[in-house]
């Protein structure tokens, strides 16, 4: 009896090393090929030196990293100190378990998936807080409350957005989700949220345009400011992590997760997991674009923006999702 | 040593509630407010793991996003804006604080009990008589999952009461802004539309000036 545990134990540690390997390669991976896009887009070569065309890049840079020394400042708060990147990184991971990369490829197929992540990415605002107040300084505590407050209201969109989705589906769970996507993904119908979702992630994920909390002409690096070594590249791998889930994110809720767009001959061949991460690069070259492309964005205005502009109009967007739904009787059966 | 479900339940329930309980206390006891508002947290996290074992995952969930996505970031901002922390050992340590806390014992002691009474009536009532609380359960769908089952009995049985309750949340909100809402004069705002609806004409005059004369800039 007590090996039956045992086993499940050793089984279930050896999925979740399985899954987070390639997650964190992943994460190394999309690094460089930010840095990458941002140079192309600003007609420089960006890294290209270390490995084929500097794949090996980010793990140069994780040397680096490792053999630097960690300082902790004085005056800070050593526990919280501490404590701050390593919750940064913990949440960036964990919430990877729910998401499914092909119909029976998941961790943890959960009836509440869609929740879970949604609570995992609010929780996410910890680690800043934590990092910006215990280091007791000035920059780091107006980086990690710009970032509090930006990221609180454009979860409350993104909230809202995933609503918009629940209603053409009727379950909560991701698998479903995506399975509910066979006919049409869900970008067609529910373009203007797909756009909202977008920009609300960019936020969420203190990307540019809304990279306020680490706005360098002002706050130096916002609350990775007293961080130095191991610690401020698990900010930093923890930060990427997050933004590779808001990719994989959205491609479950609009893109149709690992379903090819058309059920072809050609297109049957390629394994849906590929599907998946194709999608998934796909959003995340957008991301680096933005990146590239769009100025930042002042304080008031992304406030603005999240409240005044993309709060009502998802609000009204269900109710137009809803009315369709019931006039044309097309809501999900339970 | 035999292991069964029954008691892999029961460890992670005793260490979820006791580090639930043992956080509770830190909140009250612990000096510094920030410590006590992560305390917090860290108690609303053992909560909704506690929520999650007894199969109410989509409470549990709630719980987190609701209680540790919003209402705690709201706490941790309100106690690091007053930055109460710095006040906490001179309050402590003062004679004056002993003489209110001993003045506060009694409120303490007197709510305490009543939540105690509370407590008592309605566990033992539950254990001695269960059929009175039989009917009050709603009908609960077989093979549905909780969120289904939630959503089936608050949106139907108790819609009146979800309604209010929702007023009450909309009336407070609005009250607060109202109550500090302070309109400053000599602000000024940016509109989008009129910076975009500004033409050229309107924008630039084009003026002939005369020889030795100058022109008079509007004052």
């Amino acid at each position: 009896m007590s090996l039956f545990y045992l086993e499940t134990l050793l089984i279930e540690t050896y999925k979740i090393i399985f899954l987070v390997l390639p997650v964190l390669t992943a994460v190394a991976l999309i690094v460089w090929l930010d840095r990458r896009v941002w140079a192309f887009v600003q007609k420089r070569r960006g890294p290209n030196v270390v490995g084929p065309f500097g794949l090996l890049q980010s793990l140069a840079d994780a040397l680096k990293y490792i053999f630097k020394e960690i300082i902790i400042p004085a005056t800070s708060n050593k526990i919280i100190f501490i404590l701050a990147p390593i919750v940064t990184m913990t949440l960036a991971l964990i919430a990877w378990a729910v998401i499914p990369f092909d119909e029976n490829l998941v961790l943890a197929d959960i009836n509440v998936g869609i929740l879970y992540l949604f609570a995992v990415s609010s929780l996410g605002v910890y680690g800043i807080i934590m990092g910006g107040w215990a280091s007791n300084s000035k920059y780091p505590f107006f980086g990690s409350i710009r970032s509090a407050a930006q990221m609180v209201s454009y979860e409350v969109s993104i909230g809202v957005i995933i609503i918009n989705v629940l209603l053409c589906v009727g379950s909560l769970n991701l698998t479903d989700i995506v399975l509910a996507q066979k006919d049409m993904w869900f970008i067609l119908p529910l373009f203007p949220m797909f756009v909202i979702f977008f920009i609300s992630a960019l936020a969420e994920t203190n990307r540019p345009p809304f990279d306020l909390p680490e706005a360098e002409a002002e706050l130096v690096a916002g609350y990775q400011t007293e961080y130095s070594g191991m610690m401020y590249a698990m900010f930093w791998l923890g930060e990427y992590a997050n933004i590779l889930l808001m990719c994989a994110l959205g491609s479950i809720l609009f893109l149709g997760g690992w379903l090819s767009p058309i059920d072809l001959y050609p297109l049957n061949l390629i394994p849906p997991v590929a599907w998946f991460i194709i999608k998934m690069l796909f959003l995340f070259i957008l991301f680096a674009l933005v990146k590239a492309i769009v100025p930042r964005y002042r304080y008031d205005q992304l406030m603005k923006l999240g409240w005044k502009m993309f709060l009502p109009f998802s609000l009204i967007y269900v109710v137009l999702t809803s009315s369709f739904l019931i006039y044309f009787d097309l809501l999900p059966k339970v | 040593m035999l292991i069964d479900d029954r008691m892999i339940q029961g460890i992670f329930f005793y260490i979820f509630a006791l580090i639930a309980i043992i956080s509770a206390i830190m909140v009250t006891v612990s000096r510094n407010t920030v410590h006590s508002v992560f305390f917090l947290i860290l108690d609303f996290v053992s909560i909704s793991c506690l929520f999650i074992m007894s199969g109410a995952e989509f409470l549990g969930m709630i719980m987190l996003i609701v209680y540790v996505g919003a209402v705690a970031v709201l706490f941790l901002f309100v106690v690091m804006m007053l930055n109460v922390a710095q006040q906490e050992n001179e309050w402590f340590q003062s004679k004056k604080s002993k003489e209110q806390n001993s003045s506060h014992i009694p409120v303490g002691f007197l709510i305490s009990t009543i939540i105690f009474f509370e407590l008592i009536v309605v566990i033992g009532g539950w254990k001695l008589k269960p059929e009175i609380f039989s009917n009050l359960k709603p009908e609960v769908m077989s093979g549905a999952t909780n969120t289904h089952s939630i959503g089936s009995v608050l949106y139907t049985d108790y819609i009146h009461l979800f309604q209010i309750s929702g007023m009450i949340l909309l009336v407070s909100m609005i009250g607060a802004i109202v109550l500090t809402y302070k309109k400053r004069v000599g602000l000024k705002r940016q509109s989008y539309i009129r910076q975009i609806s500004r033409e050229k004409i309107s924008g630039v005059e084009i003026v002939t000036v005369d020889k030795n004369k100058g022109v008079k800039i509007d004052v």
